[in-house]
């Protein structure tokens, strides 16, 4: 009998992998040498030339491919036919998907279609060698909690994975794989709905989900008008300015700025809360930083809890002083 | 238009606090709420009744009390309510969620629309819209943030992470709402005075004619091995002095230390 599979939603946009993808790939080589099973990955293209050697370079050994002019971007109803008809035929123990706009929306419907269990958004996953069950473990309550989650009699064991969790290493640049081509047939499904446009936006500032620093305002600034002391403690360290929810609601800078649970999860090597207390909901954002600094008047503020350092003192002092000291250290 | 709205009672996720020493959730007096993503929803429900005209239905699946969250929905105009509840539903996870919410839909009405917030704060799955949309095999539209009817179906906007997408929608649909929708219009007093009379109409297991294989704990492919709380910082550092540029300095001292500047 050949090895089981743990497979790998290939999620790519206009022929272009996305990182989650990747990561999950560097992720889920660690759970398959766990596990004794076959890395694979499963790709829905509409050509699939360029997404192959990537794929095999971040770990896969199978790329079961499907390859139709209806599958070029994500559609609900293609997607989710042409993957549960994979899952029934071949049977995987594990399917993995990125956390994104896709992987969320998709892998809720193949789970319904195959009666799998899902486990949305886990941060954490291990393999449990003795039960041979996959260990997802989610924060949940706004990352008050966290919960294991096992799906000990159904498959296959599907987990929606938050990107920017786990890091991607490439294994090399010729790596070999087998490609399965998958058979498309899909004049049976009525196209219901359908992608008339697609607007990516600018953004103004630095991506706050790629930054490698952020420093973020909370309602300890008092005003929007002090919003600049962020802005340019941010500019001096090359970082992209986060907000709290209170900010946001205020209205004294744009949602897209948001961290937290109702706004952007983020993972930098370092963040910087100015002036926020800690609310459960914020945390949910940011508590996976590498490293943590909270500047805070309050000593018993919660976002204190989290810190690696934490500074207590008003950040209308601190903040200016700390940019003075960064600008006069680059000189 | 035949409006649904599913909705979900929450615990204040502000309110909710952690005991450190037990590494419990306190719940005790945290006041119950609507899940706020879910207020989106009804709200949209609403402006589509308001263009459209028709009714606007709200149901949820939980306990007797969210009883509550449904009479909330009427008073900022919802038409009828349904509570589906049964001690069978305990311990449903997204698929047996999915499941008997279906069922509930589908015997509540025939809707043109069946709207859902984006996610519930305490679980944050965001599964249960797409997969009631499934087993009532109508499509299903993630993340959105405005509705518009045609003359076939309905056109959409959903936000994606790096912009928007424009969706065409052929017959009936399934959408889930974003936060940057709307915000949910405040209770009239006439609205509140109906609220407290309404009939809300309950269903349990029996009357949604449910497979008992497919609901609660036995329809459940998951299960919560274990629950925790997230590891406290036990080698974090506090600073605190009088002057600030002290603060500062030794702020900075740390850093370099660890080569973070």
């Amino acid at each position: 009998m050949s090895p089981k599979e743990i497979w790998i939603f290939a999620e790519q946009r206009e022929g272009v992998l996305s990182n989650a993808t990747l990561e999950l790939l560097s992720e889920g080589q660690i759970l398959a040498n766990k596990a004794g099973y076959t890395l694979c990955a499963m790709l829905l293209s509409a050509d699939d030339t360029n997404l192959l050697q990537p794929l095999y370079n971040y770990g896969a050994k199978k790329v079961y491919s499907a390859v139709d002019k209806k599958l070029a971007y994500y559609q609900n109803d293609y997607y989710s036919k042409v993957i549960s008809d994979l899952i029934n035929e071949y049977k995987p123990e594990i399917v993995l998907y990125g956390a994104t706009s896709v992987g969320r929306s998709l892998a809720p419907t193949i789970a319904v279609m195959v009666y799998a269990g899902l486990t949305a958004d886990c941060t954490e996953l291990d393999f449990d060698t003795e039960q041979m069950l996959l260990l997802q473990t989610r924060p949940a309550f706004g990352g008050n909690i966290m919960a294991t989650i096992l799906c000990p009699n159904h498959r296959p064991q599907m987990s929606t994975v938050r990107p920017n969790v786990f890091k991607k290493k490439k294994l090399g640049e010729k790596e070999k794989g087998e490609k399965i081509t998958v058979k498309v047939d899909l004049s049976k499904v009525k196209e219901r709905m359908r992608l008339i446009e697609e607007t990516i936006e600018e953004m103004d500032a630095v991506d706050l989900c790629e930054a490698e620093f952020i420093v973020s305002g909370g309602r300890g600034l008092g005003s929007p008008d002090n919003f600049f002391k962020i802005q340019e403690l941010a500019k001096e360290l090359g970082a992209a300015v986060g907000a709290s929810r209170a900010t946001v609601d205020a209205g004294w800078i744009a949602h897209f700025h948001q961290v937290g649970q109702t706004g952007k999860t983020v993972c930098p090597k370092v963040y910087i809360a100015c002036g926020i207390s800690g609310a459960i909901q914020h945390l949910a954002g940011m508590q996976s930083s590498d490293f943590i600094v909270a500047i805070n008047k309050d000593a018993q503020a919660p976002i204190f809890d989290v810190a690696d350092i934490g500074v207590v003192g008003d950040l209308h002092e601190i903040v200016p002083e700390l940019t003075a000291q960064i600008r006069a250290l680059k000189k | 238009m035949n409006i649904a709205v599913c909705i979900k009672q929450v615990p204040d996720s502000d309110k909710v606090t952690i005991d450190r020493e037990t590494n419990r959730l306190n719940r005790t007096g945290v006041p119950s709420v609507i899940n706020p993503f879910d207020e989106n929803a009804i709200e949209l429900g609403l402006q589509l009744k308001d263009k459209h005209g028709g009714k606007v239905t709200v149901i949820t699946m939980g306990p007797p009390q969210a009883e509550q969250a449904l009479r909330d929905c009427i008073a900022v105009g919802a038409d009828e309510a349904y509570l589906i509840t049964d001690r069978k539903f305990a311990g449903a996870d997204t698929w047996a969620t999915s499941y008997t919410l279906s069922l509930a839909v589908q015997k509540a009405g025939d809707f043109d629309v069946v709207l859902f917030g984006k996610q519930a704060i305490d679980g944050d799955t965001a599964q249960v819209g797409p997969g009631v949309a499934y087993f009532m095999d109508i499509p299903v539209i993630t993340y959105v943030k405005e509705v518009e009817k045609t003359e076939t179906g309905f056109k959409v906007k959903r936000v994606t992470e790096e912009g928007y997408q424009l969706w065409e929608v052929d017959g009936k649909a399934a959408f889930t709402v974003v936060k940057e929708a709307n915000t949910m219009r405040l209770p009239s007093l006439k609205g509140k005075m109906r609220a407290k009379s309404a009939t809300i109409t309950t269903w349990g297991a029996d009357d949604i004619g449910a497979e008992e294989e497919k609901i609660g704990l036995k329809g459940s492919p998951t299960i919560v091995r274990k629950v925790f709380s997230p590891p406290i910082k036990t080698n974090r550092e506090i600073i605190e002095n009088e002057d600030p540029k002290q603060s500062v300095k030794e702020l900075l001292g740390k850093l370099k230390e660890r080569k973070i500047l």
